[in-house]
């Protein structure tokens, strides 16, 4: 099966290591996503998969073939900028067809393959326009067609719709991902928007200051995270100090909770996301309960969310806004974390700011 | 921001201080000029208002007109050959850490204060035959004896593209440092070599600051007057040189004066017809 690999990548400038031996295997027809806080390495790491930052140890590897040492230009990897980069001096259709040019396809072909491109990014008609009179959205098009010019084994896109407008930047990551499907090429996207990593890919890879956490398929990221950096990065969770107290059991602020996969002692730390917080009727008893007081409540539309005091820790919970209990805040309540929806982490890590 | 007419005197005021300086500095000399050009010349004395064109017809002879092609071509070449050094230097330059420019661009700005004079004294000294280059190369073996390699139109052109250098990086400069760095990038992702995105994509997305500085880098060179007398022979005297031996060994002050508006005329035009050139290029 090919794949692209990387072997421990490692990208040091000075003492300042900004990619920390990465280690990935990516399957053909992927769409990955490099999700991580602004200067986690990301797009270092997009670089040197594309062969524009030398690696400063590790390799890198394409169908089993080694590349650390091929020059960019020598990949035959698309790639698209935050910047777009389109050559001012170009027409859209020229744009497109450079990479045709500089392979010596003559003018006939070139035209025909940039028409072809632009009908693909739904551009139709545009070749002949200058880029400085294109909107935002089209060039982005323009640079999207340009890079899969050739047919690339591999699509690299470093931040591509962070210079649109929200409800553009949507449209697009539903297209793009569309696109990919049809194509079947191996994409890589770094994006800081987890948003968009949740909705555009098979593989999201979680980097934070020049590590990789986690990769696995979204909803594995969200629903067990690797740590508590990731739990806390994806979404919304409620993260709980622990210790084990007997065999199956652990002690969390307010109470006691029955979970499996514990470690025989120590401290571990609990992920739990809101929305898997139940809200019990005060008092009840039954497994994993703990009470304590809501301190806050704000309705959010679609449903309402609890904040709730337990012993000097804050959960957070949300429920619909059918099941909304009739109690105010300051008065008492009992949630219940069930024992599937709770994660066990090792304690301490990092965390995101 | 709203543009309407400026109405009253004060709402004109922002421009007469520019217009007041052209008129000093540029109006002013140049129709004295132009009013010398057509004057009469006293023979042994100096000259006397008049309005003939003698000294125009007198210009247009196969020597003057060798001359004046002989200066543009010149010009034009120091042009291309500055441009054509400076433009790669420039480009590696604006990619150097900040601290190195720096020191590169003070080097060039202290070239800059050097007089022509003593410009064309180093070079004919560093191409002569006792203290010269060839020396070193006799002392290498790559020749069989020291020879003088001035004055000759070589070293013309070398002292000449020399002196333009500094100037043609620090209007380069600027252009260069702004050029945003993914484009040459995204070139090398599209299958172009360093030196072919460079050629692709760097050259022609500045053709327009190229066509500038040329213009800038040929209007400099055109009144170079004391390199083509310290390192080059007569027939590689440029119209300025004539222009000064007229106006100073010969006292002939109309015929210099219209060589002069001749000479800001044809370059005029020869700037205006490269705008031109570049304009209709683009529109295509």
């Amino acid at each position: 099966m090919s794949a692209l690999v990387l072997d421990g990548l490692t990208k040091r400038y000075g003492s300042f290591v900004a990619v920390h031996g990465a280690s990935l295997r990516i399957p053909h027809g992927r769409f990955v996503c490099l999700l991580g806080p602004s200067g986690c390495g990301k797009t270092t790491l997009l670089r040197m998969i594309a062969g524009l930052e030398e690696p400063s140890g590790g390799r890198l590897s394409i169908d089993d073939r080694d590349i650390t040492d091929t020059p960019a230009h020598k990949r035959e990897f698309g790639m698209v900028f935050q910047s777009l980069a389109l050559f001012p001096h170009l027409t859209a259709g020229e744009n497109i067809a450079y990479p045709l040019r500089i392979r010596g396809a003559s003018s006939a072909e070139q035209r025909r393959r940039a028409g072809e491109l632009l009908e693909l990014v739904r551009l139709p008609g545009a070749a002949d326009r200058p880029v400085s009179k294109l909107s935002g959205g089209q060039r982005q098009r323009v640079a999207i067609a340009r890079a899969l010019a050739l047919e690339p084994k591999l699509f690299l896109l470093d931040e591509p719709l962070s210079a649109l407008d929200a409800k553009l930047r949507e449209a697009m990551q539903i297209e793009l991902k569309q696109l990919q499907r049809r194509l079947g090429v191996t994409t890589i996207v770094v994006t800081h928007d987890q948003r968009e990593a949740m909705t555009m890919a098979d593989m999201v890879v979680v980097m934070s200051q020049g590590r990789i956490h986690q990769a696995a398929p979204p909803m594995e990221v969200y629903r067990r995270p690797a740590d508590a950096f990731v739990a806390d990065f994806i979404g919304l969770t409620n993260l709980l100090d622990g210790a084990v107290a007997a065999p199956g059991v652990v002690a969390v602020p307010g109470g006691t909770l029955a979970l499996p996969d514990l470690p025989p002692q120590g401290r571990v730390l609990l992920s739990i996301r809101p929305e898997d917080v139940l809200l019990r009727p005060t008092g009840e008893a039954g497994p994993n309960r703990l009470h304590g007081t809501l301190s806050f409540v704000r309705d959010l539309g679609a449903s309402v969310e609890f904040r709730v005091d337990v012993a000097g820790t804050e959960i957070i919970a949300l429920a619909r806004p059918q099941d909304r209990p009739a109690v105010e805040p300051g008065g008492a309540v009992t949630v219940e974390l069930p024992a599937s929806a709770c994660v066990v982490l090792p304690p301490g890590g990092e965390r995101p700011s | 921001m709203i543009r309407r007419a400026p109405r009253s005197l004060a709402e004109h005021a922002p421009i007469l201080f520019p217009a007041l300086m052209l008129i000093v500095f540029f109006v002013i000399p140049f129709s004295l000029m132009i009013a010398v050009s057509v004057a009469r010349r006293v023979p042994g004395g100096f000259y006397e208002p008049d309005f003939v064109f003698a000294n125009y017809e007198r210009f247009l002879t196969a020597f003057f007109g060798g001359v004046l092609a002989f200066s543009l071509e010149l010009a034009g070449l120091v042009a291309v050959l500055a441009v054509g050094v400076a433009f790669p230097f420039t480009y590696r330059l604006a990619r150097l850490p900040r601290a190195a420019q720096v020191r590169w661009l003070v080097f060039l700005l202290s070239i800059l204060s050097l007089s022509e004079v003593i410009i064309g004294f180093a070079w004919s000294t560093l191409l002569s035959r006792t203290a010269g280059i060839t020396n070193l190369f006799v002392a290498l073996g790559l020749m069989a004896e020291a020879q003088s390699l001035t004055p000759s139109f070589g070293a013309l052109l070398a002292g000449m593209v020399y002196q333009a250098f500094p100037y043609t990086v620090l209007v380069l400069y600027p252009a260069l440092a702004r050029l945003d760095p993914s484009l040459v990038e995204a070139a090398r992702t599209l299958g172009s070599s360093p030196v072919r995105a460079f050629f692709t994509v760097v050259v022609p997305a500045l053709r327009s600051t190229i066509v500038a500085t040329l213009i800038m880098a040929f209007v400099f060179a055109l009144g170079s007057y004391l390199l083509p007398q310290l390192l080059g022979r007569p027939q590689h005297w440029t119209l300025s040189v004539l222009i000064t031996d007229q106006a100073i060994y010969q006292s002939n002050m109309p015929f210099a004066a219209a060589m002069a508006v001749f000479l800001v005329l044809v370059s005029l035009a020869l700037v205006a017809l490269a705008l031109l050139a570049g304009r209709r290029k683009e529109e295509a």
